[in-house]
C-alpha cells in the first residue's frame, strides 16, 4: 500500500517539533541580546527545550526510518524534488545536530549543564577553548540556517498547498481533508 | 491529485504567492525584532562588554574586565551550619575542592596593581554529585549603582569626554556618590589575603523544608589588614600583589570564613548598592583555604567563567538584577576572550593539548 499521509505518530511529532524549534530559535535569538531579568529563565528554557527537540528528534528519525513518508506527486519537477530531498536531509541534520552542538559546547567551556530545573547532564567533551570555539561558531550560524531552512520549508510547504494544490501539505497536514480520507488509513 | 477548488488558477496563484511571502517576512520580522537588531537602545551583553573596552583596545584573550588576574586552587571546608539556610551540598559538613582567581578589577591585563582601587575573587566550589557554585566577589561593601542600566551608564560615564559626564551620571544615580566616597577613604593593603570578598547580590537559599531566605555572602580574611599607602604600593611593583600571595601561600595556606547575612522582611534584595544593616543574622558557614597560587596562562581558572549564577540545587537567584546582567555580560566576554586565544599564549610548561 502507499501511504497517502504521514502516520499520526509522525504529525503529532512534526507539529510538536515544529512549535518547540521555532519557539527554540526566537528564544536563542532573544536571550543572547539581553541583559535583562529574563535572560536566565529563557537560557533555562533553552537547555532544556533543546535536550526535549534532541529526544524527540531521535524518535522521529527512527519512526521516519520505520515508517518512510508518502511519495512526492509524480510531475513534481526535479529541482523541486531534490530541493525536497535535501532540504529534509539537512533539516533532519540540525533538528540532531544544534541540541547536541549546544550541549558540546556548554561541556568544552566547562560549565554544568542543566536542564528541567536542576537535572545536572554530564559533559560530552573536555573543556577546551579551541572546540568551545569551533563549536560556538557552529551553533551560531547554523542557527540562522536553521531558521532560514524553516521559513524556505513553509513557504515550500504553502506553495504545495496553494499554488501546486498537489497534495503534498495534506500528507502533513494537522487537519484531515474529506477527500483523502483513503481507504487504507 | 486531491481537491481542484473552483476558482480561477491564476489570479488566486498569483494571490498565495503574495501570502507567502507576507508569512515569510513577518515571521523573518518577528525574528529580527527579537533578536534586538531593530530595538538600538536594547541593552545588550555586547553593548556592556563594548563599553569596557579601553582607548587602546579590548585585551585580547583576557577577561573584558578584572582582566588581571591569579589562579589559585583549594578547598572549602563547610561546617554544616549552612544546612539551616540551604539544602545545598555545598554547605553538608565535608570539604569540596575550591578553584578560584584574584583579580584586579580593570579591563587592562597590565594595569600596575597601585592603579586599581577594586580587587576581586572568583570562586567555583564543587561538590561530587557534579553541582558547583560559582561566585565573583570584590572587596567593595556595596556596588556603586543599583541597576544593570546605571553601571552602563557609569561605564559610559567614565570613558566619556564630555568633562560634565561624570556630574551627570551622579545626578541620574545618585547612590553612586557612596562609591566615591569609599574610593577615597578605604585604605589600601600590600595583599589579595587581606582583603574581604562580598558578593554584593542577594541570592535565596532554600531550605530542606523549602522556605527561602534572601542573603548576601562574604568572604573575610583570617589575616588581618595591613594599610599601605597608595605611593608604597606602587613603589613595591606593578605585579606586586601575584607576586606577594604566591609567595604568602609557599610560607602556608590562606583562608577565609564564609559569611552568610539573612536578610530582614522588606531589606533591598534587589538593589546591591545598598548594604544591609550591620545587625542582620549572620551564619558562619564554612572555611576556604586557599593552597596553592598558579599563573593565569596556564592556570585551571583561565577557562572557566566564574559566572554568578551557575548555582547548585539549594541556591537560586533573588530579584536582584545583576546576576543576569552579570552572567550574560561575562558570557560575551568569555565566548571573545577563548576565540582568542592565540593572543594570550599559554607558556610551554603547562600547556593544554
Amino acid at each position: 500500500m502507499i501511504r497517502q499521509r504521514f502516520t499520526l505518530l509522525q504529525r503529532i511529532l512534526h507539529w510538536l517539533m515544529a512549535v518547540g524549534m521555532l519557539a527554540m530559535l526566537f528564544i536563542g535569538v532573544g536571550m543572547v541580546s539581553t541583559v535583562a531579568p529574563k535572560y536566565l529563565p529563557l537560557i533555562a528554557i533553552h537547555k532544556s527545550l533543546g535536550i526535549a527537540i534532541l529526544v524527540l528528534a531521535l524518535i522521529r528519525l527512527a519512526v521516519r526510518l520505520g515508517y518512510g513518508a508518502p511519495p512526492l506527486p509524480a510531475d513534481l519537477p526535479e529541482p523541486m524534488r531534490l530541493a525536497a530531498y535535501l532540504s529534509h536531509y539537512a533539516l533532519y541534520a540540525l533538528m540532531i545536530g544544534m541540541p547536541l552542538i549546544g550541549w558540546a559546547m556548554l561541556s568544552a567551556a566547562a560549565y554544568p549543564v542543566v536542564a528541567f530545573g536542576g537535572v545536572f547532564l554530564p559533559a560530552i567533551l573536555p573543556q577546551s577553548d579551541v572546540l568551545h570555539t569551533l563549536l560556538w561558531n557552529a551553533h551560531f550560524y547554523l542557527a540562522f540556517a536553521f531558521f532560514a531552512l524553516i521559513l524556505l520549508h513553509v513557504a515550500a510547504a504553502l506553495f504545495h498547498l496553494l499554488v501546486r494544490r498537489d497534495g503534498v501539505f495534506e500528507t502533513m497536514g494537522p487537519v484531515t481533508q474529506r477527500n483523502e480520507l483513503a481507504p487504507a488509513e | 491529485m486531491p481537491h481542484q477548488p473552483p476558482r480561477s488558477p491564476r489570479r488566486s496563484a498569483f494571490g498565495s504567492l503574495v501570502l507567502i511571502a507576507v508569512v515569510v517576512g513577518v515571521a523573518a520580522a518577528a525574528f529580527a525584532y527579537t533578536g534586538g537588531w531593530l530595538s538600538p537602545q536594547r541593552l545588550t551583553p555586547d553593548k556592556i562588554v563594548q563599553a569596557f573596552t579601553p582607548p587602546t583596545g579590548p585585551p585580547l584573550g583576557h577577561r573584558r574586565n578584572h582582566a588581571k588576574g591569579v589562579c589559585f586552587t583549594g578547598v572549602f571546608e563547610a561546617n554544616g551550619a549552612g544546612s539551616a539556610l540551604s539544602r545545598a551540598t555545598v554547605f553538608t559538613r565535608g570539604q569540596y575542592p575550591a578553584l578560584g582567581r584574584f583579580n584586579l578589577g580593570t579591563p587592562d591585563p597590565n594595569a600596575p596593581d597601585a592603579t586599581v582601587r577594586v580587587r576581586g575573587m572568583g570562586l567555583r566550589i564543587s561538590t561530587p554529585d557534579g553541582q558547583e557554585w560559582r561566585a565573583a566577589m570584590i572587596d567593595l561593601p556595596f556596588f556603586p549603582v543599583s541597576t544593570p542600566q546605571g553601571f552602563y551608564d557609569l561605564l559610559l560615564a567614565s570613558s566619556s569626554k564630555d568633562p560634565n559626564a561624570m556630574k551627570t551620571l551622579v545626578g541620574a544615580h545618585p547612590e553612586i556618590a557612596a562609591f566615591g566616597a569609599w574610593a577615597k577613604s578605604a585604605p589600601w593593603t600590600g595583599s589579595y589575603a587581606e582583603e574581604p570578598y562580598n558578593g554584593l547580590n542577594a541570592f535565596i537559599f532554600i531550605d530542606n523544608s523549602g522556605a527561602e531566605h534572601a542573603v548576601r555572602w562574604s568572604l573575610r580574611p583570617a589575616a588581618p589588614a595591613v594599610p599601605i599607602s597608595n605611593e608604597d604600593l606602587a613603589k613595591r611593583g606593578p605585579d606586586y600583589l601575584e607576586q606577594e600571595i604566591a609567595e604568602r601561600v609557599r610560607g602556608g595556606p590562606l583562608s577565609w570564613t564564609m559569611v552568610v547575612a539573612v536578610a530582614n522582611p522588606g531589606d533591598p534584595t534587589a538593589d546591591p548598592s545598598k548594604a544591609w544593616p550591620e545587625d542582620r543574622q549572620t551564619a558562619t558557614v564554612g572555611t576556604l583555604i586557599v593552597q596553592q597560587i598558579q599563573a593565569e596562562a596556564d592556570g585551571p581558572c583561565r577557562d572557566i567563567n566564574f559566572d554568578p549564577t551557575v548555582l547548585p540545587s539549594g541556591i537560586t537567584t533573588s530579584d536582584d538584577p545583576f546576576p543576569a546582567a552579570r552572567s550574560s555580560a561575562y558570557r560575551v566576554s568569555y565566548d571573545l576572550r577563548t576565540a582568542e586565544a592565540k593572543d594570550y599564549p599559554r607558556t610551554a610548561t603547562g600547556a593544554k593539548p
